[in-house]
């Protein structure tokens, strides 16, 4: 299936790519990274919900796939193109309107740290309107309110479907607060990244 | 659902800062913005203040600061936060303070004292503990004051004893507690030599010298330039070869102070002072 030719329009126009997920939302986050493309000209930040201690070795995984420069975030790191930036375990990453990532140790939300709500929020706040933001699969609403202010601030957010997340209640939290402008099947976020 | 935007505007952000710099002498203009915006629209938004409320409380209602620097700044902490980093401590820094007579420790912004009384653990352990002396500050009293009883919930001793499995120590950490129904207060040997006192980072200076220094997760509510005033902070207050510990995803950014300290351990940010 095409994609709808606003969601490319406004994909091209988008400098930082946001992308939020929780259980249930590895493999597409793998194919996401896999799928970027060298020239791809915008800021990747991947917030993923994962537990403190279990240095998993999801950064080495993913950098060996990856066609661009992938890293963990390290506090008051620069923001830069062409680069995938994931937000470490037991910290919320923030974005400081300078251009780059201020950490954060304080409460868990929604029970997550990093939790997508706090980075999406920043992100708003920053950004304006210059973000594209997808919210995959999970067990909780973190993320939702998130994608909500991204969108009332101009941004392009977008929902897996819940039909095919494997936790539904994430995508589903999005779409219950109108926070996702569009739906996507997984294919067509595929799809999408590659553009 | 609406949901408001955002709770602080950041003009409103600046004239509050200059607010409490005036009346408090607290100064908070070097703070990363992100942090401090989310961090005071969340006391705006649990006590229902407006901005004009905020103002108004910080001004005319006596005990009304104290909470707000509680509330703003970030006192979540853990014992044994990153494990890893309690094994390079053991196995890079205490090889080199057990050929001191004397040891004398800084523990900045140590909030309710999980990381000092980590720190002393570790010391005992080591068995060199009896030789050690850790300050512990930071700039708020409350947080000092439960520091100072070293009572944690039993709850939350429970979640930092995975941590302290992760970090090499034998026996459990429960170990170094008397628990009494939910409540575990440290063992009094372990607070001996300890001493909590209130220092602001921002405006107090350099009050004794030491072996070791640790900073752990201050810096990140902390812009570059601030940073950097810090570091100047800990150098001179440093004996010479004496260790920094910043936080697991604090590096040192400043050229300067990058060719004034050497990299102990890269992935956990230990560094040692060069020159004297």
């Amino acid at each position: 299936m095409a994609l709808d030719p606003q969601i490319l329009k406004r994909w091209q126009a988008a400098d930082i790519v946001l992308i939020g997920g929780s259980a249930g939302s590895f493999k597409l986050f793998f194919s996401v990274v896999k799928n970027i493309n060298a020239d791809i000209n915008k800021t990747i930040i991947l917030v993923m919900h994962r537990k403190k201690n279990f240095f998993s070795e999801i950064e080495k995984l993913f950098a060996e796939h990856s066609r661009i420069y992938l890293k963990e975030i390290a506090d008051k790191d620069e923001l830069k193109k062409n680069t995938i930036y994931i937000a470490p375990a037991n910290y919320h990453t923030l974005i400081e309107k300078e251009g780059y990532f201020s950490l954060d140790v304080s409460e868990p939300v929604w029970y997550s740290k990093p939790s997508i709500d706090v980075t999406f929020e920043s992100a708003a706040e920053v950004f304006n309107g210059r973000c594209a933001a997808i919210l995959l699969s999970g067990a909780n609403q973190d993320g939702a309110e998130g994608l909500l202010k991204l969108r009332q601030s101009g941004s392009l957010t977008i929902a897996q479907d819940p039909q095919e997340a494997e936790m539904a209640e994430m995508p589903r939290s999005a779409i219950d607060m109108d926070a996702a402008e569009f739906i996507l099947k997984t294919e067509d976020i595929i799809h999408l990244i590659r553009t | 659902m609406k949901v408001q935007l955002s709770g602080i505007a950041p003009e409103e952000l600046s004239e509050l800062i200059s607010l409490v710099k005036g009346v408090h002498g607290f100064d908070f203009s070097d703070y990363g913005k992100a942090s401090l915006t989310r961090r005071v629209s969340r006391i705006m938004s649990l006590k229902k203040l407006s901005f004009y409320d905020l103002k108004h409380r910080l001004v005319n209602e006596d005990g009304f600061f104290q909470h707000f620097l509680e509330e703003v700044t970030v006192n979540v902490t853990e014992m044994f936060r990153d494990p890893n980093f309690y094994r390079s401590v053991n196995e890079l820094v205490i090889p080199y303070l057990s050929t001191y007579q004397h040891v004398k420790i800084w523990t900045a912004g140590c909030s309710s004292g999980e990381e000092v009384y980590s720190l002393a653990i570790l010391l005992r352990e080591a068995g060199i503990k009896h030789k050690c002396f850790i300050y512990g500050t930071d700039i708020n009293t409350e947080v000092l004051k439960e520091a100072r009883k070293g009572i944690y919930s039993f709850r939350k001793i429970k979640s930092y004893a995975e941590n302290y499995v992760m970090a090499s120590l034998k026996g459990s950490l429960t170990d170094h507690f008397t628990v009494m129904y939910d409540a575990a207060t440290i063992h009094s040997e372990l607070k001996q030599d300890t001493l909590f006192s209130v220092h602001n980072l921002v405006s107090d200076g350099v009050f004794n010298e030491f072996q070791l220094i640790t900073c752990r997760n201050v810096f990140i509510y902390f812009d570059n330039a601030l940073q950097e005033r810090i570091l100047d902070l800990f150098y001179n207050s440093l004996a010479p070869h004496g260790f920094l510990c910043l936080g697991s995803k604090e590096t040192i950014r400043s050229e300067t102070f990058r060719k004034k300290f050497k990299v102990i351990n890269g992935k956990e940010n230990i560094y040692q002072k060069i020159g004297t």
